[in-house]
């Protein structure tokens, strides 16, 4: 039975309440978060369980490791507290269910995940994945489920992730390029939290792009572009992969745009806060994201996740600013093509 | 009968007749359930005057005709049960005249749905016709003979309601103009203000005439679309939906739809939701409508709108929708068949359950999917199943599904919609003596050699 | 091949096989010419179906059917099932069980007897295969590439043009080639397209055999038919050695600067060769050759690069005509269709369309509209002052 490493003492000992009171969506000053996050300590009912936009800022905010996220996940489905709507939950319990249909390329010890997303088997072509192009991993047996967090499904995370691990580890890999940064996020953070072992190295694919930008350094025509970088929610789990978008950006020839919703005070893409919360809340979230990007002179929005994508993408795009995926900025950089686009022709009427 | 060939040759040449094998065979079959029967000829004739010439013909020798467009109905209405001549359509592929003002095209009886609209994107691009989503091969003509639904059915009732006119071959030989066509130039009108006559040849399955030109409505064509998909567990919700949905009126299409796989799918009750636009605000404040709409739900956690990533989204918005024949190959047997009651929405989720009851007692493969008429006052439900045209006896348990299927539809209060020669039985015996009466009668007068696709609404 | 007989029943015949992608005309050649559904896609496999459940017996117009398609890989690429990419071969395979039987079309019979003794489809000698070539040069180890001109580039006198035009380019841009002459076999690409698979392997295995024995490791095809049996069959049989269509080398001699075009006022509207097109993806090098004169306009036809309507030669139509005698004969189509564009050129790159559209232009009354003409004829004339 796993169990999330949750220490009371340390939230009994903070001042701060940095989870509640720096979160973007509630409204609460120290006292008044003091006394609601005991009540979710405690197992009681709270309005947080319900305000929560499931962005997982408070992971990052929390100075203390303590797993605010989590343990919130771990009381809204204690008291059956919906973070989306029943039918969503549903759609994804069952659409990320392994079901015996995977598919591998060429697995070595050094080894590319592609998460349960076809797209990254794209995204990662051409020079700077070169050695790993051919050697990948995709299916649902290989998902990470960080997406349950989203759900109020943490029993779906602690049933299936052992199980994904083991998948991964069987296939004799040691060393995984996590190419999905909730992958990445996955296995050193929500693991370690809950004393699963990850009997493999991980590598972000940051940290692969950055090593293999270096080596490739004489190749790199810099872009000289101004850039608005979205900062996604699992990000947040792994806050120290940030200085990699820096790195990368230097060497490429990129600047990251300083704007109000980066870094700590990010603003997700928005996706489940339309889901479950509605028109308005999540159409805010994105149009004051979109708006401080452009107000910063962005010519590119660049994502780290491809899930991001589909909720923002073509918004960014209406309002002149190209999207494009991390890897695909660092390929234009070398001078290859960009493999996530949106599509030509606009969807026929 | 070497007679009948060779007058047919006469008529339309050596090239546009067959009564080779290989014709009887193709022509006597359908990609559904029903048992073929072979025609004696396959004709296929080039204009008018040859239809009549064919007519004229088949009712001197008392040979059965059977009109036929793109052949994809799939309830064997198009195959020649008493044998004759199969009337192939589909030269007469002729687009005739576009008002753009008056927002109509005439169309000759065999025009593809496929070719109207690309005709409409080059040379009209701000209209647009009511497209189904069967194979674009499928034509204009029949489409509205079955009163066939499509992209504008929610909006402006089924693609027969949107004819504007009629020529008819009768089935004495007659060449007869339906709507103000007849009195008129133009053709904006399939009735009024005159007496409708055109309901005496749609919906009558080819058996009270052969249409050889039509008048369609055409609608605007905004510049911009997109959709949402709103998703419940609880299918007993989705009457309410779609009566909110239709009652902000400014949605396009609306089909619910569920099906077991792929798993994504399981066990939820989808409905697809499309708007138009010609801006990207016009077609946001639908989007805002149609969310606030439902805002109820999303606040109990009753439903939601699932994200749709760029590739499914572009599945969806193919009109026709390309994917929706791939059912037919989930068996690797190449066959599907439905059977589509128009029902009040009220009983969708009764039909739902209905449907996942007759998969698991006959073991086929389902899926529901359905579209929503005229803002709400009905829809088409579609019990489709999908079999593998290898295995009799799966092709049987789906003969058996679809057939248990029709009798729940007609007991529960639906109307069937292409009914098989089956179902045409079922509705007769429960229909009104008096409206049989009156069928019978309207078929004596017009067709009174019984010549016209002879075992279809046999009311005799 | 004989997979086909467990799959063939999964045809659906919902026609999207008669359509290109977008739905502005049937793209279908033997629909298009026949309009009865049996002709279409759909009609011949659920015939080869009834066929081999013995529900419809062999006769001349089911093998006439079944051999009017001219395999242009349309149906493969608008089918929207899971067997979609098999289509073309399960074609091939109830040739192939045909040919077995001895049931095919006298006009096939005539097509294989003429290959099987002269080495051609036009049943004309051996020794005059190099007739066309004026001395050009023989093949010898140490030259860079083989020049293999096929059987219509030999023969067909469209086709010489092509073959003298490209010999001249070649020698123009310093090209190091060399032909096989007599002693060049059929490519087989048709015989094999037809059905008859041991005739194809003996031509194959010549042809290979010699490739080998002159260790040639570059072939350059003027014919698509030639290319396409070359890259996609000949490696099963022990061919290894990399092959080109003449457009590929054409255009990265341009692009090295290796051809110098002076200027060739022309509107132009180019036909994607089915073998080249939609059966190896070859789109963008034919257009780059033309768009690298000066002087040039292309157009595009409504119907181009995937959506191509084939010239209604494939499948050994170019000589055997079974869809010929219409309005609505391919070709015809298809000319009408470039003229259409308002071009005052039809350029081709296979000595099939050469052949089938020059007949159709003619047909059409063109003459003097619209000229046709092979890419490495008119890459030739914008040579024509520097040479």
């Amino acid at each position: 039975m796993l169990e999330l490493k949750f220490d009371k003492k340390k939230c009994a000992d903070c001042k701060a309440v940095s989870c509640l009171v720096k979160c973007q969506y509630i409204d609460l000053n120290k006292t008044e978060a003091k006394k609601e996050w005991q009540k979710v300590i405690n197992g009681e009912d709270s309005f947080v369980l319900d305000a929560c936009t499931t962005c997982y800022a408070c992971e990052e905010y929390c100075p203390f490791g303590n797993h605010p996220f989590y343990l919130i996940v771990e009381r809204q489905e204690e008291k059956n507290v919906l973070a989306a709507p029943r039918a969503l939950i549903k759609q994804w319990v069952n659409m990320c269910a392994p079901s015996g249909k995977f598919m591998l390329g060429d697995v070595k010890e050094k080894t590319a995940s592609l998460c349960f997303m076809p797209r990254l088997g794209s995204l990662a072509q051409g020079k700077l994945f070169e050695d790993v192009a051919t050697s990948w991993i995709l299916g649902a047996e290989f998902f990470c489920n960080a997406v349950y967090l989203h759900f109020s499904r943490m029993s779906v995370i602690k049933e299936r992730l052992p199980k994904i691990i083991d998948n991964i580890s069987k296939q004799g890999i040691k060393e995984l390029i996590c190419l999905h940064d909730e992958c990445y996020a996955t296995y050193n953070s929500l693991a370690p939290a809950y004393g699963i072992d990850v009997p493999f190295k991980t590598i972000h694919y940051m940290e692969h792009l950055y090593q293999k930008l270096k080596e490739n350094k004489a190749k790199i025509k810099p872009l000289n572009v101004k850039a608005a970088y979205q900062r996604n929610c699992s990000t947040r789990l792994v806050p120290q992969i940030d200085h990699f978008v820096d790195d990368i950006f230097g060497l490429i020839g990129v600047t990251r745009l300083d704007r109000e919703y980066d870094r700590e005070n990010a603003l997700c893409c928005g996706a489940l806060i339309w889901a479950s919360k509605g028109y308005d809340a999540g159409h805010d979230v994105q149009q004051r994201n979109i708006d401080d990007m452009e107000k910063h002179g962005a010519e590119y929005c660049v994502f780290n996740c491809p899930a991001c994508w589909d909720p923002l993408a073509e918004k960014v795009a209406n309002r002149g600013i190209k999207p494009i995926h991390m890897i695909d900025l660092c390929k234009l950089a070398m001078g290859e093509e960009q493999a996530l686009k949106l599509p030509e022709m606009p969807l026929e009427v | 009968m070497a007679d009948v060939y060779e007058s047919l040759v006469g008529i339309v040449g050596k090239n546009f007749v067959s009564n080779s094998k290989e014709e009887r065979y193709f022509y006597a079959r359908d990609p559904g359930l029903m048992p073929p029967h072979e025609p004696d000829y396959v004709v296929m004739p080039k204009t008018t005057e040859e239809v009549q010439q064919i007519v004229k013909l088949a009712n001197r020798e008392r040979v059965p005709i059977v009109p036929m467009g793109g052949g994809m109905a799939l309830t064997g209405l198009v195959i020649p049960l008493k044998g004759g001549i199969v009337m192939d359509m589909k030269r007469m592929d002729k687009i005739l005249e576009v008002n753009e003002k008056a927002r109509y095209v005439v169309v000759e009886g065999g025009v593809p749905q496929g070719m109207l609209k690309e005709h409409l994107k080059k040379h009209h691009p701000d209209l647009r016709h009511s497209i189904p989503e069967s194979p674009p091969i499928t034509t204009i003509a029949a489409n509205v003979v079955i009163h066939g639904q499509g992209r504008l059915t929610q909006q402006y009732g089924f693609n027969s309601d949107m004819v504007n006119g009629l020529e008819v071959v009768l089935p004495t030989g007659e060449i007869c103009k339906i709507g103000s066509c007849a009195v008129s130039p133009y053709w904006f009108s399939k009735g009024p203000p005159m007496p409708d006559l055109s309901g005496l040849f749609l919906g009558w399955l080819g058996t009270t005439g052969i249409i050889t030109k039509l008048g369609l409505k055409l609608y605007p064509r905004k510049k911009l679309k997109d959709m949402e998909i709103f998703v419940t567990d609880n299918g007993d919700l989705m009457p309410d939906i779609i009566y909110k949905i239709t009652q902000l009126e400014v949605v396009e299409d609306l089909t619910p739809w569920t099906q077991p796989r792929p798993r994504m799918f399981e066990g939820n009750y989808h409905v697809s939701i499309f708007f138009t636009g010609d801006t990207e605000e016009e077609l946001e404040f639908k989007r805002k409508m149609v969310w606030y709409g439902l805002k109820e739900y999303i606040d109990s956690k009753d439903g939601g709108f699932m994200m749709i990533p760029a590739e499914l989204k572009a599945t969806f918005m193919a009109n026709p929708a390309k994917s929706m024949t791939n059912f037919a190959d989930v068996r690797k047997g190449g066959g599907f068949e439905y059977s589509g009651p128009i029902i009040p929405t009220e009983l969708y989720p009764s039909f739902v359950k209905k449907a996942e009851e007759l998969a698991a007692r006959y073991r086929v493969v389902q899926n529901c999917s359905g579209r929503v008429i005229q803002g709400g006052h009905c829809m088409m439900f579609s019990f489709a199943f999908t079999f593998n045209r290898a295995d009799m006896d799966e092709m049987d348990r789906a003969r058996k599904a679809l057939h248990d299927a029709a009798e729940y539809a007609l007991e529960k209060g639906g109307v069937l919609w292409k009914p098989t020669i089956f179902e045409q039985k079922m509705m007769i015996q429960r229909m009104d003596p008096n409206t049989l009466k009156l069928m019978k009668s309207i078929k004596r007068l017009l067709d009174p050699n019984g010549i016209m696709n002879p075992g279809n609404w046999e009311v005799n | 091949m004989q997979q086909y007989v467990n799959h063939i029943h999964r045809c659906f015949r919902c026609g999207y096989c008669k359509f290109p992608t977008h739905y502005v005309e049937f793209n279908c050649p033997p629909y298009k010419r026949f309009r009865f559904d049996t002709y279409s896609t759909g009609g011949r496999l659920w015939l080869t179906r009834a066929w081999l459940n013995n529900e419809v017996e062999w006769s001349e117009r089911l093998a006439e059917i079944l051999y009017t398609c001219t395999m242009c890989k349309n149906c493969t690429e608008q089918c929207p099932m899971g067997f979609a990419p098999d289509i073309v071969d399960w074609i091939v395979g109830a040739r192939n069980d045909m040919v077995e039987k001895g049931k095919i079309p006298p006009r096939v019979a005539h097509f294989f007897e003429a290959v099987h003794g002269y080495g051609n489809p036009l049943k004309l000698l051996r020794s005059d295969r190099a007739a066309w070539a004026n001395g050009t040069k023989k093949y010898a180890r140490g030259d860079d590439y083989l020049l293999y001109v096929g059987c219509l580039g030999s023969y067909d006198e469209n086709g010489q043009k092509v073959a003298r035009s490209l010999v001249d380019v070649l020698n123009a841009a310093g090209v190091s080639f060399g032909i096989l002459g007599e002693d060049e076999e059929c490519c087989g690409n048709e015989i094999y397209m037809l059905g008859e698979a041991g005739l194809f392997q003996v031509l194959a295995e010549k042809n290979i055999n010699k490739f080998k024995e002159l260790e040639a490791k570059k072939v350059v095809t003027l014919c698509p038919h030639a290319y396409n049996a070359m890259k996609n069959h000949y490696p099963a049989l022990g061919g290894s050695f990399q092959v080109y269509h003449y457009t590929q080398l054409l255009a990265d001699l341009i692009g090295k600067g290796k051809l110098k075009l002076s200027s060739s006022k022309a509107k132009v509207t180019y036909q994607d060769p089915c073998f080249l097109g939609r059966y190896n993806q070859v789109y963008e090098e034919p257009r780059r050759v033309l768009k690298s004169i000066p002087g040039i306009e292309l157009v595009e036809m409504e119907r181009s690069r995937k959506d191509s309507f084939c010239c209604g030669g494939g499948g050994g139509n170019f000589v055997m005509d079974l869809l010929a005698g219409s309005e609505e004969s391919p070709s015809r189509v298809r000319v009408r269709e470039a003229h259409a564009t308002g071009a005052d050129t039809l350029a081709v790159a296979c000595p099939s369309c050469l052949t089938m559209l020059t007949d159709a232009a003619k047909s059409e009354d063109l003459q003097g509209k619209l000229a046709v003409k092979d890419i490495a004829q008119i890459v030739k004339e914008s040579l024509a002052s520097e040479m």
